[in-house]
């Protein structure tokens, strides 16, 4: 665990691009133990990508980050696993694993990661199904049998089952109706609380990011724009932040569409 | 004729920057094969799905090959009345040539295409990247089990294509073109050597690393959703059809040039 006043995730002027499209442009994040932030923004503005780089699934360019005051974007084979095995990832479409049931699924870093016994594990697989409001027979089935909210909770419960310091949600309730973005929004603080972990969010859905977030940062052109808390953000005069979050069409934020169309009548 | 030399570069350093990719892809996915932890349940599983299921494939394409020798040798030799080099015609092409490399063709379609596909889903669905996020790595997880079960089940299988396609010209000679039984497996038998059997096994064995491996690479670097999916696959049996014929040229060179 990170010592008193040591941030969880430190993030200082991250760089990244893909060919010529620069998609992270010097992005300054801190994360305190214990917070829950939500990041905002856009579709390409750069949110997923710097999740991904501080999961270490993509190397960003120039730049720090650091977990625990630990610098990770130099680390590779075990030392990177280690740093790993802290973090929990709910990932936007689930992405549970085809060829494996409910509870294999779940109990997939304890048996992998952990080397827990199959039987032990299972239950504790059980365990964490009933955390995420899910009946004990969904545990055999497979992901192709699921509706997108039990695989949602599903990858939840994953996420939770190895009890990590860190928990990262990408775009938690895209692609649910209302009513069950709700349910898991409320399972995700209930989850978090539990645990006394620090959780770092993606999403452009502005009632879930209220709901989970004790602070929230905007992205936008691979930079954060705005930071501050989450009681706060209704009352900025950031402009950016203001066409954002009341999702209008006109304002400082022009989307790609509009050029694409011009010069090409009707 | 600048913008022809351009292509040609252009193709040159793609075709170098894939090798590399490849060699490399290699290099970590052999590394993964041989350090623990192993992950025997995957390994297992892999060669049922390789070796078993891919039984029924194998040996209809052997008992076929093995009648169609039979016969077409039939008609060939009967011209020069050596229709007693049948036996010995059969038994070594299916042994030394056709066993292995029609049953790595077979297999090639059937398991390499089937890899890629479902690597390559993984892929595109960010399974592979929860793999990693769950500290698990792929190359040990999903790449090193499939070519331990490739490299040993292939010549197995082999083996079995080899028997079925005797057995297939066996069955031609003795009930239609009344070859003496005893006379067709004492011949079979005799001509036989180690060095043939040897050569197959170890063709077998190189085709099997050659269809995982290909299955597994271009499964694993598809992009782009169901049509990179499919892209994956296509490439996946092409280049392992294409490499098992190449190979197999180089490993006849290397036992049976004088």
């Amino acid at each position: 665990m990170s010592t008193a006043g040591t941030p969880k995730i430190e993030i200082r002027d991250l760089h990244k691009s893909f060919g010529r499209n620069r998609v992270l442009q010097g992005v300054n994040l801190t994360i305190m133990p214990g917070e829950s932030v939500v990041i905002i923004g856009g579709s390409g503005s750069g949110k997923s990508v710097l999740l991904k780089c501080i999961l270490g699934l993509i190397h960003p360019e120039q730049g720090s980050i650091k977990i625990d005051g630990e610098e990770i974007t130099n680390l590779r084979g075990s030392e990177l696993e280690a740093v790993r095995r802290k973090i929990g990832m709910l990932f936007q479409s689930a992405a549970l694993f085809d060829s494996l049931n409910v509870w294999e699924n779940i109990a997939f870093a304890l048996i992998q990661g952990q080397g827990m016994a199959r039987e032990e594990a299972q239950r504790t697989a059980m365990a964490r199904l009933g955390d995420v409001g899910l009946r004990q027979e969904v545990a055999t089935l497979y992901p192709a049998e699921l509706s997108g909210g039990m695989r949602k909770r599903v990858g939840l419960a994953r996420a939770i089952a190895s009890q990590p310091e860190i928990i990262f949600f990408d775009e938690p309730t895209t692609g649910l109706d209302p009513i069950m973005g709700s349910v898991i929004d409320n399972l995700i603080v209930k989850c978090v609380k539990e645990l006394g972990a620090t959780a770092l969010s993606i999403t452009h859905d502005m009632a879930s990011a209220k709901r989970i977030s004790s602070r929230i940062a905007m992205v936008f052109e691979g930079k954060i724009i705005w930071d501050g808390s989450t009681d706060e953000i209704d009352q900025t005069d950031n402009a950016y932040v203001q066409q954002f979050i009341n999702g209008r069409a006109d304002g400082p934020i022009q989307m790609q569409i509009q050029d694409h169309f011009e010069g090409h009548p009707g | 004729m600048l913008s022809l030399i351009q292509a040609l570069g252009r193709t040159f350093l793609n075709f170098l920057g894939a090798t590399g990719r490849i060699a490399l892809f290699t290099a970590v996915s052999l590394s993964h094969c041989v350090r623990p932890p192993f992950y025997f349940r995957l390994i297992g599983r892999q060669m049922v799905e390789i070796g078993y299921y891919s039984l029924p494939v194998v040996g209809l394409t052997a008992i076929f090959t093995g009648m169609v020798l039979a016969l077409q040798s039939y008609t060939g030799f009967a011209r020069f009345s050596a229709e007693s080099a049948i036996p010995n015609v059969v038994v070594v092409s299916i042994t030394r040539e056709l066993g292995p490399v029609l049953g790595g063709l077979m297999v090639a379609g059937r398991i390499g295409a089937a890899m890629a596909a479902e690597i390559g889903t993984m892929r595109v669905t960010e399974q592979i990247d929860a793999l990693t996020t769950l500290a698990t790595n792929p190359f040990k997880y999903l790449i090193a089990p499939r070519l331990i079960a490739g490299l040993t089940m292939l010549p197995l299988l082999t083996l079995v294509a080899i028997s079925i396609g005797v057995f297939g010209g066996y069955l031609v000679s003795i009930y239609k073109l009344g070859f003496n039984p005893t006379t067709y497996i004492t011949n079979t038998i005799d001509f036989l050597q180690v060095q043939d059997v040897l050569s197959g096994l170890v063709k077998a064995a190189v085709f099997g690393f050659i269809i995982t491996l290909m299955g597994c690479y271009h499964g694993y670097h598809s992009r782009g959703g169901a049509q990179g999916v499919g892209a994956a696959t296509t490439n996946a049996v092409v280049s392992a059809s294409i490499l098992i014929l190449c190979s197999n040229y180089f490993i006849t060179e290397i036992f049976f040039s004088r």
